[in-house]
């Protein structure tokens, strides 16, 4: 649905994107992840037919984007960032006013505005000025209105900024719903959404892409180590000897707890050994009350922080 | 591209002008019943050749030419700039139309404004022919120089609203553009024949007189359509650039 091969923008002199090349397949959420002014607004502004690439090809669904952008852009939603929309508008005279420009024959402008109304949620402000919405209602009309023509494309810049927890939870609801046979690629600083929506996940840097894989599978390439984080009840001195002697462990840290009795621990295993069920036992043997104990998994956060500094260093 | 309506800016930009516009009508009459008067009292045979058309009529048109120049610049400052100070040009530009349709339906938006102002005038005139004799030529005439003369004032406005996000620059800017249109041949007399007549051509009111004494001249039709399509197409070229340089 979506290529791109060697996207590069310059804004005067400064860089925006450099040789960015990805693919999307029909059907797939991709999440673009990176910090601020990596490059992802960039990405999906060429995507969007907004301004064309410095160098290099980009095509939507066979299109190019610089040769056939009327075509582009009948096939896809762009969201962009902030979600700009007329403010003196009703949120049905916004809708009807983009239906319109996107050339949606008049018989099925009804229709299509009342379906994405009930889609994204919009109901009970159809009537309403769009100023004096809140800013997840906003959101939702941007939404709207990039679903208004169906499209095979939907972009998404960072749909969730901005937004409470709960509208968050609304949002990333919705935009898995309109998945099935979309591609979606949405942009976000936010890690966890990603791990949660999308099927893939690329990260990009300095307008350079760092990374690009499933989020399991990124998960697990860096995962390193085991990592086992253990709660006792019991003397700590002695606690922390008997955990030196277990076999395959690498080391033991302390970590911090509010209550005197109740000791917290982080252990590193060796390599490909699970020493679970080794630290089970010695703590259960020596009497002391085993409270907790569960594998600490290497989250998105990490690999990001990780892959993002290596590459500043 | 119905925001006008929706906003403000054209209900009160259209009544300054009407009461404008009213104001002068009501002081070109009484100083046209005032010679009448006068004049009638001595001489019956001079009163009858007074004519109301160019003694009410041009100058008021003439007047209103010079009273929209300055109301225009109000009404396309923000038609580019509030759209990328909100970001919404982002939507336009990525909806699946051509950048000259949009700009296109712009212009033709503002001009409809416009003309909805200069339409109102229409009523002196027809008070006139209501209450004595009027001959509708320079009328018409003068209808299709201010229509033509918007069009121009309108492109120069939406070209300077595309080069900025500040829609007070944009306004002033047009503003004082159109200024040294309206004031250009002023210099005439004083620079020599031939460029002398350059700037007289280039007078954006210059052109509208020939309209205004009821004279409709190829030549005053093709210079307003020319300015227009000229800045439209500036106006292009400009968003075109923004987009290449990001």
């Amino acid at each position: 649905m979506i290529q791109t091969e060697n996207l590069t923008k310059f804004y005067g002199h400064a860089q925006g994107i450099n040789n960015v090349s990805f693919s999307a397949e029909k059907g797939e959420i991709l999440g673009f992840l990176g910090p601020n002014g990596a490059g992802k607004t960039t990405t999906m502004r060429i995507l969007s037919c907004f301004m064309p690439p410095s160098s290099g090809k980009a095509s939507v669904a066979g299109y190019c984007v610089t040769k056939d952008s009327l075509e582009v852009r009948k096939r896809i939603g762009y969201l962009p960032e902030n979600s700009p929309l007329y403010t003196h508008l009703t949120t049905k005279g916004f809708l009807r006013f983009v239906a319109e420009v996107k050339n949606i024959p008049a018989k099925e402008r009804t229709r299509k505005i009342e379906r994405v109304m009930a889609d994204c949620g919009l109901k009970d402000v159809s009537g309403r000025i769009i100023g004096v919405l809140s800013k997840g209602y906003r959101q939702r009309i941007g939404i709207a209105q990039a679903l208004l023509n169906d499209p095979a494309v939907l972009i998404l810049d960072e749909p969730t900024a901005g937004l409470d927890p709960k509208q968050i939870i609304e949002i990333r609801n919705l935009i898995k719903n309109l998945g099935g046979d979309r591609t979606i690629i949405l942009s976000t600083h936010i890690l966890p959404e990603v791990s949660m929506t999308c099927n893939r996940v690329i990260i990009i840097n300095e307008g350079r892409i760092v990374a690009m894989d499933t989020p399991e599978n990124l998960m697990t390439r860096h995962q390193e180590n085991l990592c086992v984080f253990l709660q006792v009840e019991g003397p700590k001195q002695k606690v922390f000897e008997q955990l030196q002697k277990v076999e395959g462990l690498m080391k033991v840290s302390e970590q911090k707890s509010h209550n005197n009795s109740i000791h917290n621990f982080k252990i590193e295993a060796k390599r490909g050994v699970d020493i679970r069920k080794a630290i089970a036992q010695n703590i259960v043997e020596n009497g002391w009350g085993l409270l907790e104990l569960r594998p600490v998994e290497i989250t998105l956060e990490d690999i990001f922080i990780k892959l993002v500094t290596k590459e500043s260093e | 591209m119905s925001a006008y309506f929706c906003s403000p800016i054209a209900y009160v930009l259209i009544t300054i002008f009407a009461i404008l516009s009213g104001n002068f009508f009501f002081n070109f009459l009484s100083y046209y019943n005032f010679i009448a008067f006068s004049v009638g009292m001595r001489s019956a045979q001079i009163g009858s050749q007074l004519n109301v058309v160019e003694m009410v009529l041009r100058p008021l048109y003439n007047n209103i030419a010079i009273v929209l120049l300055f109301m225009v610049p109000l009404l396309t400052m923000r038609l580019l700039s509030e759209e990328k100070k909100m970001g919404t040009i982002e939507l336009l530009f990525t909806y699946p139309v051509r950048d000259r349709e949009m700009i296109l339906g712009k212009f033709g938006a503002c001009l409809a404004v416009y003309g909805i102002m200069v339409a109102m005038t229409f009523v002196y005139p027809l008070m006139i022919f209501l209450f004595g004799n009027l001959s509708w030529g320079p009328v018409f005439s003068s209808y299709l120089g201010l229509l033509l003369m918007g069009a121009s004032y309108i492109s120069v406005g939406i070209l300077l609203s595309s080069m900025t996000e500040n829609q007070i620059v944009a306004g002033s800017l047009t503003f004082g553009i159109l200024l040294i249109f309206w004031v250009i041949d002023a210099s005439e007399r004083f620079v020599g024949p031939g460029l002398g007549a350059v700037l007289k051509d280039l007078s954006i009111i210059g052109h509208f007189e020939n309209f205004a004494k009821g004279v409709i001249d190829t030549r005053d039709i093709i210079f307003y359509l020319n300015f227009s399509i000229l800045f439209i197409f500036l106006t292009l070229c400009s968003l075109e650039s923004k987009k290449w340089r990001g």
